[in-house]
Order: C-alpha cells, then structure tokens, then sequence
C-alpha cells in the first residue's frame, strides 16, 4: 500500500495536465469529474495509508524515485517520506481538498474560468502534496514554491482587474522574501551536514555532534524560521495574506485558510529536531507567534468585510500555532492546524455561501437577517464560530486548550497574551455572526429578492466540514479529561526526539484551571459581543464616520500597509531609477563613454601636428634622426 | 696603387660630409620642389661617392654594388618624382612648397 | 573527425547560402541547422561520459610560432556545443516570420558565427582560440549593423571597439604566457597551463586581469556591462538572441576554460573583487531591471543578473559552483531565447514593447500566455523549472565561498520575482485596450518555438542528471586538479 504513496500526488498532476490541456474542449461535468475525481482517488489513498500506518510498528519509510540533482558531493534524490506527520498532513490536504473541489463545482458553475480553475486547483494540490511528502528539505522547497506560484495564480484568476493582479503580486513576492531565507537554510544545513534529508540531518543531531544552542543550529533554524513567516504570514510579512482575499472564496478556504499557510508550521514541526536545539529560535518564534495573534486580532475587530475578517483571524490562528511550536507544543500546533483546517475551512466557505447569495457584496454593514435565507449556511457557519472561539466539547477547545497550557507552563505572559488574542476571537467571530445573520437585512432590494440558499455542491461540504469542527477534536482529548490523546501517540514517533528535551508535566488541578480561565474569558467576551450586536443591535461604523483613534488605527490595520510602501517600494523604486539615471548611465556608462571621448579629444589636438609643411616635416625629421644619433652616441 | 687611393681617406669623407650637408640644408631651407629634389640626389650621390672611397680602400667591391643599387633606385625615384612635379605644377601653377600644404589635419 | 566536421559544415553553410537567392534560403538554412545539431547528438552518442578530451584533431598551422590546429571535446566543452547547435535551428525556425532583407547574407552570417562559436568551445590551441573568439564578432557585428533598428551604428560601434578592446588584452597574455612556455614556445593549452602555473602569485595576477577583462566585457560584468543593454535592445531579434542566448557562453566558458586553470595563484589574488563584482552586478542590474519600460531591455538587465551569478559560481571554484555554471548557462541560453522570441511576438503583432501601451493579451490569446509563464517562471527559477537547478548550485558555491556574498546574490530571487512579474502583468493580464485587441493567434511555427523551449524548461527542471553527467567527470577533474 505504502508503494502507492506516489500515486497520491501523480494523480493530482494527471488532473491537472488532462484539465490544463484539453479543458477546453472538456464539458464542465468532465471537468470537475475529473478534478474531483483525481483529489478523491488521492484521499482514499492517503486514508488507505493512513489505516495502514496505525497498524505498522515501523513508523517511517522513504520511497526513492530518482536522482534529481547532483554535483560532486551533493546529491539529492527525489523521494518521498511517508511518516506519521506527512500522511496526517496528506489527509487533511486531500481530504479538505476534495470537499472545497466539490463545493467549486457550484461555487464557480458560472464563472468562464471554470475549467482554469480547476486546473489551478489540481496543480496546488499536487505541489501541497510534494511539500508534505518530500523527504528533504530541497524537495520541500519545491513544493513550497510550487504552492506560491498557484496562490498567485489563483489569488489573480480574475486577471482583468489590476487590484487582484497587484495582490497576487504582493502575496507572490512577499513569500518570495521568506523563500530566500528557507533557501538559505537549506543551503546552510547542506553545508553544516552534508546533506539535506530529513533523517540525516536528525541523525546527525541525534548522535550529539552538536550540543544545543549552537550558533550554526540557530542560524539554520533562524532562517527556515524567515522562510516559515513568509509562508504563513506572520509578522512582519503578513500583510499579503488578506489582500488574498482576492482570489475566489473556495481558494482563500483551501490556500489561504486550511492548507498552503500551514506550510510554515509543518516546516518547523518536520525540524523539530533542530528547533528544539535552537532555544533562542524557539523563543522568536514564540514571540513572533504570540505578537502576531494579538496583532492580527486586534484588526479583526474593527474590519467590515467578511473574509478580510476571516483572513486576519487566520493569521491570528497561524500565529497560536507558531506560539504553541514556540513552546515545544509540536503535537499541539499540529493538533490545531487541523482543527483550523476544519473550521477555517467551513467558515471560509459559509463565507463564499453569503457572498454567492449577496451576488458579491462582501461588506458586513450591508448583510443582516441571513438565517432565514441561508439556514444551513447560518447553522454550519455558527458551529465554525464556536469551533474557532473554542466553545468547550468544539473541536477548537481542545487545540487550543492544549497550546495555551504549553504556554502557561513555558511562560506565563505568554500564556496571558494568548488569552487576550483568544478573548478578541471570540468577540470578532461573534460580531461578524451577529451582524451577517441576525437582525434585519441591510442590502439593497435587488439583493434581497435574489437571497438563496446555495445548491447541494456547496451545501453539503459544509455540512460535513461542520461535523469535523465539532467532533474533530476529539482524536486528541487530553489525559486529564478522561481521554487518550490518539494524536499524540500517532505522532510520538516523529516527535519522540524533541520531547526528550522538552517535557510537559502540569498538575490535573492547574490544568482545569486553565480551561476554566479559558472557558470564562471566551464566555464573557460572547456575552460582550452578544450585548453590544444582538441585543443593542449596534452597527459598525459607515465609510467616513469619525472614529477615536485607536479605533481609526486598528482599522486603517496600523497602516502598515502604508509603512511598507513608503519604507520599501517606493525607496526600491527610486533606488532603481537613481541606478539607472545616475550609477549606470551618467558614472558607470559615462567613464566609458569618457574614454572615448578622451581619445576623440586627443586626437583633435594631436593631429594639428600635421600641418601639411613639407618644410616642417622635413625639419622635424632631420632633428629627430639627430637626435637619435646623438643618444646612440651616448 | 689604384688612382683613388693617391688622395688619403679623410679628403673623401671630408667631401662626402660637406655635399651631404649642402644637401640637408638645401632640403630644409629651399622652397622650390625641385631644388629640393636635386639636393636630395646631392645626398645620395655624397653616399655614393663614400660608398666607392671605402670600397676602394677596403678593397671590396660590395660597396660599388650598392653604388649601383642607390642609382638605379635615385633613377626611378627621379622618373617617378618629377612626374608628380610636374602634375603637381599643371595643376597649382607653382612648385613652392609653402603653397603645397593642402593635405594635412 | 567530428570536431572537425561540427565546425566546418557551418562554414560550408555559410558558403552555401550567400549563393542561394529567393524563397528558399530559409528552408535550406533551417535544414542545415538541423543537420548541424544532428552531428552534434551523433558526438554525443560516441562519447564517453569521462574526463578525457575526446574526438581530439591536432594539425600544425604555423609551425614556426607553434601554433596548431588544436580542437577537442571534454564534457564541458559538448554541453556548450550541444547548446549551439540546439539553439541555432530554433533560432532560425523563430525568425521565419521576420523577414529580414537579403536573408542569404544574413543566414550566412548567422552560420558563419555559429562556426565561430564552436571553435570557440572546442579550440585546445590558445592562439586557435583567440581567432574563433574575434571570429564571432565579425558576422554579428554586421548583422547588428545591417539589420538593426534605431541609433545602430554608434550602438554597434560601442559594442564592438567595447569587446575588441578587451580581446586585445587577452592576446596579450596569452602572448605574455607563451613567451613564457618551457622549451620551444607553443599556444598549446597544456604548455599554457603549464607556463601560466609556473609563474609567480604576482605575474599571475597580471595575467589574470588582462585575461579576465576580455571576459568579463563579453558576458558581461558589472561594471563593464553597459554595451550590452543597447546592444541587445538595438539589435534584430534573432541577433540578439545569437548574442545572449550564446555567445555570452564564451565568456563564461572562457573563464572555466582559459583563466581559472592557467592562473590559479592569481585567481586568489583578483578572484576575490571579481566574485563581489559579479555579485555586485546582479543586484545592481536587477534593481535597475525593475523601473524599465522597454520590455526588451529589461531582460537585458535581468540577462546581466544572471549572468553575474554564473559567474560568481565559476569564480568560486567547486565542483557546485561549475556544475551550477553548466546548468545555468544551459538554462540561461534556453530562457533568454524565450523571452526575446516573446517580445518579438509581441513587437510584430503590436508594434510596441513598451508596458504602458500593452496590457491584456492573455485576454485575446491565453494560449500564450500560458506559454510565456513557462518560460518566465523558468527565468524567476521556480523549483522543476531549468533555472532552479542552477541557481540552486550557484547559490551553494557562492555560499561556500562566502555566506553573505551568497545572501545578497539571493536578493536576486525577490528583485527577479519583482520585475518579471511586473512585466507579465502589464504586458499580459488587465484589460485589452485598442493595441492588444488585435493580437490574434499565434502561427505554427511560433507554437514549435515555444512548446519546444517550454518543454526543454521543464524536462531539464525536473531531470537534469543527463545533461549534469555528461560535464561532471571533466568538472571534477578541473577542480581536483587546481586544488591540489
């Protein structure tokens, strides 16, 4: 079974190929037959593997397919891993995947791009699926680009309009930044070990060459850490990740919610080797993880549009889960890029439900009263809310629960950071409930007569992604409820060499409360967001109201969207056009011009010798051939 | 004893520098093209007659050959170079080398 | 023998054409090319994938200077053969809807540089070398010259008083290292390298500069770099295409071939301002490649970025950094091609190649523009694209040599992203306006074109072990040979 793990990104590819080159010739039922269909074969596969590893003592097999590239000493072949990691992560991929391919195929049915979307769709997964299944670094970054370029593609499907183009742009180039630092990394750990599988360098690490704290080691770590951010969109270079939002909904569900932006997180936790001898790595990475969840939640609560909600609530989710790999919680970072994937997914895709029925319109300020429309849109988007807020039995509550103990147990500000960042979740995700789907309608009338509930294609993925957010979380109910946390042990085997270092040990009695804190922030917040949309039913501020200003600040997003263009373009720009003005044309391309000048010159004056005197040249001849006898003489 | 050698060595070069030198001077101070010319041969005929003197004494009549070399060569060059006088003379209407600096810069 | 006929049966071409008039010399000069190209892969069936100089031809030419008719193939020099020969029929198939006038001459020109170039990657003779080298520049000089577009002459001009003056200091010491050769003075490369070795660190160094400018102007190198933006722009397509797709091969080539085994000493001495040029160079020529608005000369710039990194991993000097070096200028000749033959698409369709008048092809014809993604995404050296596999490896040895010259050569991944996907999106994605609307379809032979460098980008991006076999052994050979 293990020997088919080849098939489940070939498949994909295949999809991507019979779509990317006939599609349109393909009718549209071909087409998401063929694009379902591939993803489908690909997950039942991965379940198939899945099953087939529980059962399995060995935990880890490489698959060698080629020779990619080598040169003297270096060689790196294309393989596979499949290992408890990589498969968990193959069915969430594929299964996640599948469900948004079928919500597609009612999500786009009009759209003209229909089969280059699902072109599109197939070739991400395909590289999603060579990232997780690489058996070293370099083949990792192959997917890792390979997933940026079908973000890009897929943020600018709508190529007409410049603004989508300009964000596809942005968030292609944004990874690009943090794609440098992975490359270095892995250049640096070539260097550092000679190799860049995974299970060399952990070899290498196992073996005790190198104690922890070594500089090369958080160099290594430092950068695959600047490659990490980039991906996954934490601070400083998230700011391409809600411009995404360009992209059609299905895409911001699978890429830009449940998948491609975990990258980042699967990175650190397949290196977790390294990181764990990296103390000062992991202590940035808890700090960058736990800033950008407050930071990002922060702007959640003042935005308007509902999947720029969304998309800052997922960096804010990304970074609890850099906090929890920040803090050793590898297994809980892991555990909550699934459950995120779950509920991310389904709030995503309840989103692009209201934004079908709406013809477009994303603004909040305009939605209202939606549960009578979209009953199951409304139910299944309530059920993602409480997963997210981590509502306790949810799905959300036992990820995060277990982040946010690691936390405490690491460092109690941090731990106190994340329950602002999870109070403030709370209130954005119930503010955007309330205002988009009780009340009464605040669209314009054309909208209201065409308020529908979407066809089954859309419905039905919703409801099954509704099922996992609440009974998701329930493959990792920790100990101290009473349950046996299956993930852990599943995963044990890729985790078993951090943990050595790293030990968890809370007291039951701390630990219930901390859920208890937990439970109590989240209730009030939703008793505080209840209040002030439900009950007073208080709108959001319209377009050029006054605000106070940390109000205006937070949704103006802190300007940085500003800052960066001033810091970085628009210097970049004039960097460039000074280059090229002055640098090259005027000094670089001027001294050799010079030169020519200077010879043109010379000889304007040299020449005045030949005067056309037959007398001088005499002259000057006699003299000269004196002269030259007279130092011969000498 | 042959009859050149009845007069010492020194008288030919003596000579041969004083005709050598009335040449260059001729050369640099005369404007006329054509005086230029006859004290150019005035130079190779003062080489010549150095040519045979040191033959003669030497004894080697390597030196007669390049006499005859020299005045076949001043022959041609005559032919050829007041050919192109008297060319240069239909056209400008003088021989004045202050007058022939057209080519030049 | 086969060295012998690779290069003559251009030259013969060359004779060929400039006697055909009419229709047909297009024809008959496709097929040359392809027959050439065949002799090539004939070569490259008998060789054997070793170190050793093969298919080896050694005449005396002037016996006295000994100077000799000295030509050979090892695995680096069979790539770059491979290269010319692969490039020049698709060159020639992308040019059919140009229309050049008096194509005989031009064809003839075309092939006769062609000669050149091969007996430039094949010389074993120093002198022999040198005359394939000013050999090249003849006929492209004529057909920048002839066939050119706006301020032509003073631009050629440049361009070729630029390169000659940089050849002319090579001759020099190559002159200088044959006076210096043991026992009867000889241009033969093993008496070369012998003699270059053999003199001290200081007299290497002279050496190295004298050498080394002549290449540094033909690849081109920050900062002697600046013939090249207008060449490129003012030169026809396919001449440009001979010029970057090619011919800047021979500089770094030569560097692999000519410099760094003659003068090992002195490359310790100057090596290290020449790997910070190099490197100075790509981020320079990438910066300035992002605020240009004629397409044409930002792939000049973005060609002189890439070429910078090549040459850095030469200089740095491991088998990463010359095995890089063979990947990318395989890649490199491979893209430029592409993205100059798109331009001129472009250019014939619309008539212009600036961005502001463009915008919105992908509307009327998305065919291409998914053919022209290939070959970009290759250019930006997206992993299973050709240009990742050496800039991969470049990368490596440049690290090796000195991390934070290998981090700042790395801004090249995001400038390079910054301007190829500035100039897609204007040039493809918006709205069609008045001068776009009317693009049409592309012809066949411009699919051919295209499909076939798409093709070899991602077939070469996802296995390029043949291709890295066939120049390793004579890469390991080099490096195990200077190093020690």
């Amino acid at each position: 079974m293990l020997k088919l793990v080849c098939l489940v990104p070939l498949l994909p590819l295949i999809g991507f190929l019979v779509i990317g080159l006939f599609g349109k010739k393909l009718s549209k039922g071909w087409v998401s037959a063929i694009g379902c269909g591939s993803v489908f074969a690909s997950f039942a596969i991965s379940l198939a593997i899945f099953i087939e590893l529980i059962g399995r003592v060995e935990k880890s097999y490489t698959i060698d397919l080629f020779s990619w590239i080598s040169a003297g000493k270096l060689s790196i072949p294309f393989s596979f891993l499949v290992d408890p990691l990589s498969s968990l992560f193959l069915l969430i991929i594929t299964g996640i995947g599948f469900l948004i391919h079928l919500y597609s195929t009612g999500y786009m049915s009009k759209d003209e791009g229909f089969s280059t979307f699902f072109a599109y769709l197939n070739l991400f997964i395909f590289f999603m699926l060579i990232l997780v299944l690489g058996s070293n670094y370099l083949i990792m970054f192959v997917g890792w680009e390979g997933v940026g370029l079908c973000s890009y593609l897929l943020i600018g499907f709508w190529f007409k309009n410049t603004a989508y183009n300009d964000a596809a742009k942005k968030a292609f180039i944004m990874n690009r930044i943090g794609d440098l630092g992975f490359l270095l990394g892995i250049i640096l750990i070539y260097v550092t070990f000679g190799s860049v599988g995974y299970y060399e360098v952990g070899q290498f690490l196992i073996s005790g060459s190198y104690v922890s704290g070594t500089p090369v080691i958080t160099a290594i770590t430092l950068l695959l850490f600047v490659g990490a951010i980039g991906k996954s969109a934490q601070l400083p270079l998230y700011t391409w990740l809600p411009d995404a939002m360009a992209g059609p909904t299905p895409v911001s569900a699978l890429i830009h919610a449940a998948t491609m932006v975990t990258a980042g997180i699967y990175m650190i936790a397949r290196s977790n080797l390294l990181f764990t001898m990296a103390p000062i790595t992991m202590d940035v990475v808890a700090i960058v993880g736990v800033c950008t969840a407050l930071f990002a939640a922060t702007i959640g609560l003042a935005q308007n549009d509902i999947k720029k909600i969304l998309a800052y609530s997922t960096v804010s989710q990304l970074g609890f889960m850099f906090l929890a790999l920040g803090v050793g919680a590898y297994t809980g970072a892991v555990f909550h890029v699934m459950t995120h994937a779950f509920f991310k997914a389904l709030l995503f895709l309840g989103a692009g439900s209201v934004i079908h029925a709406m013809s477009g319109a994303q603004d909040i300020r305009k939605m209202g009263g939606l549960k009578k429309y979209l009953p199951i849109t409304q139910l299944t988007f309530l059920l993602g809310t409480l997963a997210i807020v981590g509502f306790p039995g949810f799905s959300g509550f036992f990820s995060k629960d277990e982040i946010l103990a690691a936390a405490y147990e690491s460092n109690k500000l941090l731990w106190f950071l994340g329950i602002l960042a999870a109070a403030m979740t709370t209130f954005y995700m119930f503010r955007l409930f309330f205002l988009t789907f009780t009340g009464n309608f605040r669209g314009s009338n054309h909208q209201k007569e065409h308020l529908h509930e979407s066809p089954k294609s859309m419905t039905i993925p919703l409801i099954i992604l509704a099922a996992l957010s609440v009974f998701g979380g329930f493959i990792g109910i920790p100990e101290v409820l009473g349950g046996h946390h299956f993930l852990e042990e599943f995963l044990k085997p890729v985790f078993e060499g951090s943990s050595l270092r790293i030990t968890h040990q809370l007291s039951h009695n701390t630990e219930y409360g901390l859920m208890a804190a937990t439970t109590f922030v989240m209730a009030a917040s939703l008793f505080y967001a209840y209040t002030i949309y439900f009950k007073n039913k208080t709108l959001p501020a319209e377009e050029g109201e006054k605000l106070n200003p940390w109000h205006q600040l937070i949704y103006k997003k802190y300007l940085v969207d500003e800052l960066y263009n001033t810091l970085i373009t628009k210097p970049l720009n004039l960097i460039s056009g000074g280059l090229h003005k002055i640098m090259e044309n005027q000094l670089v391309d001027g001294i050799i011009n010079g030169i020519g000048t200077i010879v043109n010159w010379a000889s304007t004056k040299i020449r005045l010798v030949q005067t056309g005197n037959i007398g001088f040249y005499i002259f000057v001849m006699v003299i000269s051939i004196v002269l030259i006898l007279f130092t011969q003489m000498i | 004893m042959s009859a050149i050698q009845v007069i010492p060595l020194n008288w030919y070069l003596l000579l041969s520098t004083v005709l050598f030198t009335i040449g260059v001077l001729g050369v640099l101070f005369r404007r006329n093209a054509i005086i230029i010319f006859m004290s150019i041969e005035l130079m190779l005929n003062a080489v010549n007659l150095l040519f045979v003197a040191f033959s003669s004494y030497l004894s080697d009549s390597k030196g007669q050959v390049f006499v005859f070399f020299i005045m076949a060569v001043a022959a041609a060059e005559v032919a050829v170079g007041l050919a192109i006088l008297m060319m240069v003379y239909r056209n400008t209407k003088t021989t004045d080398i202050n007058i022939l600096n057209k080519l030049k810069w | 023998m086969i060295t012998i006929f690779l290069i003559l049966f251009p030259l013969l071409a060359a004779l060929l054409l400039v006697l055909i008039k009419g229709e047909q010399v297009v024809k008959i000069a496709m097929i040359a090319a392809i027959i050439e190209f065949a002799i090539s892969i004939f070569a490259l069936s008998q060789f054997h994938y070793n170190a050793n100089v093969q298919f080896e031809a050694n005449y005396a030419w002037i016996k006295s200077l000994g100077i000799h008719f000295h030509v050979g193939i090892d695995g680096i020099s069979l790539l770059l053969v491979l290269l010319t020969t692969f490039l020049v029929p698709i060159i020639i198939l992308a040019s059919f809807n140009s229309n050049y006038k008096n194509p005989s001459i031009f064809y003839s020109l075309i092939f006769l540089m062609q000669m050149a170039l091969i007996g430039v990657f094949v010389s074993l003779d120093g002198f022999l070398f040198y005359v394939f080298w000013e050999l090249a520049l003849i006929p492209i000089y004529f057909i920048c010259l002839l066939w050119g577009g706006d301020n032509r002459a003073k631009i050629t001009f440049k361009f070729f008083i630029y390169t000659l003056a940089g050849s002319l200091l090579m001759l020099i010491g190559l002159i200088y290292l044959y006076q210096n050769t043991p026992g009867t003075h000889s241009f033969d490369i093993e008496a070369l390298y012998l003699a270059g070795r053999g003199l001290d660190a200081i007299h290497q160094g002279y050496i190295f500069i004298a050498i080394f400018m002549a290449f540094a102007i033909k690849i081109p190198i920050f900062p002697f770099h600046t013939w090249q933006p207008d060449t490129y722009t003012t030169a026809p397509t396919a001449g440009t295409m001979m010029l970057s797709g090619i011919m800047l091969k021979m500089g770094t080539y030569g560097l692999i071939r000519w410099l760094l085994p003659v003068v090992p000493l002195g490359v310790q001495e100057w090596g290290n301002l020449a790997i910070v040029l190099s490197v100075t160079g790509i981020v320079y020529a990438s910066c300035i490649a992002i605020t240009q608005k004629d397409f044409k000369r930002l792939i000049a710039y973005s060609s002189i970025a890439h070429v910078g990194l090549i040459a850095a991993g030469i200089l740095a000097f491991n088998v990463q950094g010359l095995q890089g070096a063979m990947a990318q200028m395989l890649s490199h000749g491979i893209n430029v091609i592409g993205l100059f033959f798109i331009i001129d698409i472009i250019q014939q369709r619309t008539g212009k190649r600036d961005f502001e008048s463009l915008g919105g092809i992908r509307n009327v014809n998305p065919q291409f523009a998914v053919l022209f993604l290939i070959v970009l995404l290759g250019s930006v050296a997206l992993p299973l694209t050709n240009g990742f596999i050496g800039e991969f490896l470049l990368l490596n040895a440049v690290y090796q040599y000195s991390p934070w010259l290998a981090a700042f050569a790395g801004l090249s991944v995001i400038l390079g992203a910054v301007y190829m996907l500035r100039s897609y999106q204007s040039v493809m994605l918006g709205e069609t306006n008045a001068i776009t609307s009317s693009f049409g379809k592309l012809s066949n032979n411009e699919k051919i074109v295209l499909a076939i460098l798409c093709l070899a980008i991602i077939t070469f991006g996802i296995y390029p072990k043949p291709l890295l076999d066939i120049s390793e052994p004579a890469v390991i050979k080099l490096v195990t040979t200077i190093t020690q």
